[in-house]
């Protein structure tokens, strides 16, 4: 049952990572990813999945898609309805799949965390019922597969496995905010492995928004930099499975590392604007920390939020100073959307999957294009490629809306 | 694990702005009258139940967060207020409130607006819209009317997904990380999301509203009412169907004693209605269906069956109450809602009411 449940054990359960899937604007898979993000590389290009002849920006980190899909359980008629979202979710939940050595189930928890879901399915909807009104053909199809929930079934149709679905919309915190959730239904005994991620593809409507907004940087990306002048927009999908420390063990499965600490909250500053002084993001990097029972001095590196907008990046960096201390001279900071762009709902998660990669291959991801340091920034900005000794690493994820997400992952030695 | 018990009840639907207006409607057991919704580029007009306005302007339209928003963050402030009342009016509301928003069509309004401006010349798209546009926009907004929100999440899922957002509040006030937890379940309509159901159910009635539990850890602070037990969501596949995961959602609710109510998610539709009609063939006892008088209000329409349930056993009518939720395209999932103060449903049959059906 789902209510009630069992009581929590005594000690918490610890969660470990035994397989992670990624897909970026620089590639597919852990490999083309960790090789990009490690040197730096830079993934923007001018817009061609719709036309921004209109817009202020022009270029975004678009993700070419392979030809074809992973074999999987789904037939081509379900395959021919993956939207261009699904497809990222897809392939990411694939390789996390592979990686971890799971076999199919009926009880595979699923948490997902989107902004938009479907919305290209969404926007072709609106545009067939406006241009041409009584043209029915293919709008209940896209009717439903608009939807979030729906994509997820796709994916564990696709691994051969069922479970209970949770879709995750919190803004820009909505794929930290899904791997945190997951990660206390393990540590709390109410399940022993789940699949969690994030997801979201380019579409028209946000990329609008963003631009509306004048969020949008019109030359290039640099968070934290002295003349940042807004984010740019990416896609993607990650996907990790995770489980108790024991499950690992038993099975004998290799472990990427371990979930420690999450941290979440809500900041009732202004819709879209974060608290000027940073104060709920505060809050959180302390939650997370009394979770992981880590302090800022035992953080090796810090994937910052990071947006490249002039008011998210002042309040993180007042923040992290608050946050860090004495600590914040030495304490390497980078934000990996300088790379492949702000991917939304998938940010958390690819973020993470990123502080996983640090974690397993002790380097440092830069931000190859910073230049002027600002001076809030009481820290170092990591903006060259380097190797380094990384033991735990703190990821942070903010949301229109406010809610933020705080996530803390160790080595696994 | 903790026990948890409603501590207060919220609705606003096309009964009108309160509990009272959805109880009376159930109560009275006609389906409300329908409205016309103007189709662009149709004749005939689509038919909607749209929540009337209410007699008097809501004095929590005037916080500045509500400027500019979409009608439901309206219902999702109506509802969240009045599930809250009694708490708030405590001299020291000092507690930590979690809050949960379960959405399935969100805030459609303010995104086909932008969207369409954004056809019509991006240049010009208004960067007022686009926030409204996010899920997460009405939690937002509830958090900053209510203040002391510590602990926020907005779920997305078919209206079955409702009950897995209750099931989140209960662990949060287990793992003792709120005091108190608001879950609400809204939606808005718009021509748009009333063309998306015509093309998947030509019988269903496209409604809107709201509808919220307050549910909490103290027995001090019960509304008379406690979630005795949520049920395994019962996810649908390649291999396991809507017929399938409704049957093992009742099995699952195991046997109910005479005289309790199931509150059920029946619409219109023998098709869509037909896995959950045989799930429950074996039930004798009262019940009722809210989206047969109210209409399709999705998310809104499965926190009114949570809520009417909860209502049924606070009155004194029912000593327990059964709701089950058989979704469009995610799961199966129920719940069973008992007196507080019985501990359990033995009671014998409850006084029936207008529209449960015996």
């Amino acid at each position: 049952m789902l209510f009630p449940t069992t009581s929590p054990p005594q000690t918490p359960s610890r969660v470990v990572i035994t397989g992670a899937g990624i897909i970026t604007a620089l590639g597919l898979g852990w490999k083309h990813n960790a090789k990009g993000f490690r040197s730096g590389k830079v993934a923007f290009r001018p817009v061609s999945l719709f036309d921004v002849s209109r817009q202020r920006a022009k270029r975004a980190a678009e993700i070419d898609l392979p030809a074809a899909l992973p074999s999987t359980h789904l037939n081509a008629r379900q395959i021919a309805r993956l939207d261009r979202a699904a497809s990222l979710l897809l392939l990411a939940a694939c390789e996390a799949w592979q990686q971890s050595g799971w076999k199919p189930t009926e009880s595979l928890p699923l948490f997902l965390g989107t902004t938009a879901g479907g919305m290209s399915l969404g926007e072709a909807y609106f545009r067939q019922a406006v241009q041409m009104p009584r043209n029915h053909r293919r709008q209940p199809t896209r009717a439903v597969h608009y939807q979030p929930q729906v994509q997820a079934r796709l994916v564990l149709d696709a691994l051969g496995s069922n479970g209970p679905i949770t879709i995750v919309s919190n803004a820009c915190a909505s794929g930290g905010n899904a791997i945190g959730h997951a990660w206390e239904l393990i540590r709390y005994g109410r399940a022993e492995c789940v699949l969690a991620g994030g997801y979201d593809a380019l579409s028209e409507l946000v990329f609008s928004g963003f631009d509306a907004l004048q969020a949008l940087s019109t030359t290039i990306c640099r968070p934290f930099d002295a003349r940042r002048d807004g984010l740019a927009l990416g896609e993607g999908a990650a996907v990790v499975a995770l489980e108790t420390l024991e499950s690992a063990r038993r099975r004998g499965a290799s472990i990427l590392g371990e979930l420690i600490g999450y941290g979440t909250s809500i900041d009732q500053h202004h819709l879209t604007q974060p608290h000027p002084h940073g104060d709920t993001t505060l809050a959180v990097m302390k939650q997370a920390c009394a979770t992981a029972g880590v302090t800022p001095g035992d953080i090796d590196y810090l994937n910052a939020h990071g947006t490249g907008t002039v008011l998210n990046d002042s309040s993180e960096a007042l923040a992290i100073n608050e946050w860090a201390g004495h600590r914040a001279a030495t304490l390497p900071v980078s934000s990996t959307k300088a790379s492949i762009g702000h991917l939304l709902g998938a940010a958390g998660a690819v973020e993470a999957v990123i502080c996983l990669m640090t974690l397993l291959e002790q380097w440092l991801p830069p931000e190859r294009l910073f230049e002027t340091p600002d001076p809030a920034c009481k820290f170092p900005i990591v903006h060259k490629p380097r190797d380094a000794r990384v033991n735990v690493v703190l990821s942070n994820s903010f949301g229109f809306g406010g809610v933020n997400a705080t996530l803390i992952l160790r080595r696994w030695t | 694990m903790s026990r948890v018990f409603i501590a207060g009840l919220g609705a606003v639907s096309p009964a009108g702005w309160n509990v009272a207006a959805l109880s009376e409607a159930l109560d009275k057991g006609e389906p409300l009258p329908t409205q016309p919704m103007e189709r662009p580029g149709w004749k005939k007009p689509l038919q909607a139940r749209l929540v009337p306005n209410p007699a008097v302007r809501p004095e929590f339209l005037a916080h500045p967060r509500l400027r500019r928003t979409s009608p439901i963050t309206h219902y999702v402030v109506a509802a969240a207020l009045e599930a809250m009342a009694k708490l708030r009016a405590n001299p020291d509301p000092k507690f930590r409130l979690g809050l949960v928003v379960c959405l399935q069509s969100g805030c459609v309004n303010y995104t086909c607006r932008f969207f369409d401006e954004t056809l019509k010349d991006p240049a010009t798209a208004s960067p007022l819209l686009f926030p409204e546009t996010v899920y997460a926009a009405p939690a937002s907004h509830v958090a900053a009317v209510l203040e002391n929100v510590s602990l926020a999440s907005t779920l997305v899922g078919d209206p079955s997904a409702f009950l897995q957002g209750v099931a989140l509040g209960a662990q949060w006030l287990d793992e003792n990380r709120v005091d108190v937890c608001l879950v609400i379940g809204a939606e808005e309509t718009n021509w748009i999301l009333a063309d998306a159901l015509w093309h998947l159910e030509r019988s269903a009635i496209l409604t809107a509203g709201a509808g919220a539990l307050c549910i909490c850890r103290e027995p001090k602070l019960s509304a008379g009412v406690e979630l005795a037990d949520i049920t395994d969501p019962q996810t649908y596949s390649a291999h396991h169907g809507r017929m399938q995961a409704a049957r093992t959602m009742r099995g699952q609710l195991g046997k109910s004693s005479p005289g309790e109510l199931l509150c059920d998610s029946l619409g219109n539709s023998s098709r869509a209605d037909a896995p959950e009609l045989a799930a429950w063939r074996d039930w004798t006892g009262p019940r009722i269906s809210p989206k047969r008088i109210l209409g399709e209000g999705l998310m809104a329409a499965a926190a009114w069956q949570c809520v009417a349930a909860c209502d049924a056993v606070a009155s004194g009518r029912f000593a327990a109450a059964n709701v089950s939720l058989v979704g469009f395209n995610q799961q199966a999932i129920g719940a069973r809602f008992v007196r507080a103060d019985s501990g359990i449903s033995h009671l014998s049959a409850g006084k029936s009411i207008g529209n449960i059906r015996s």
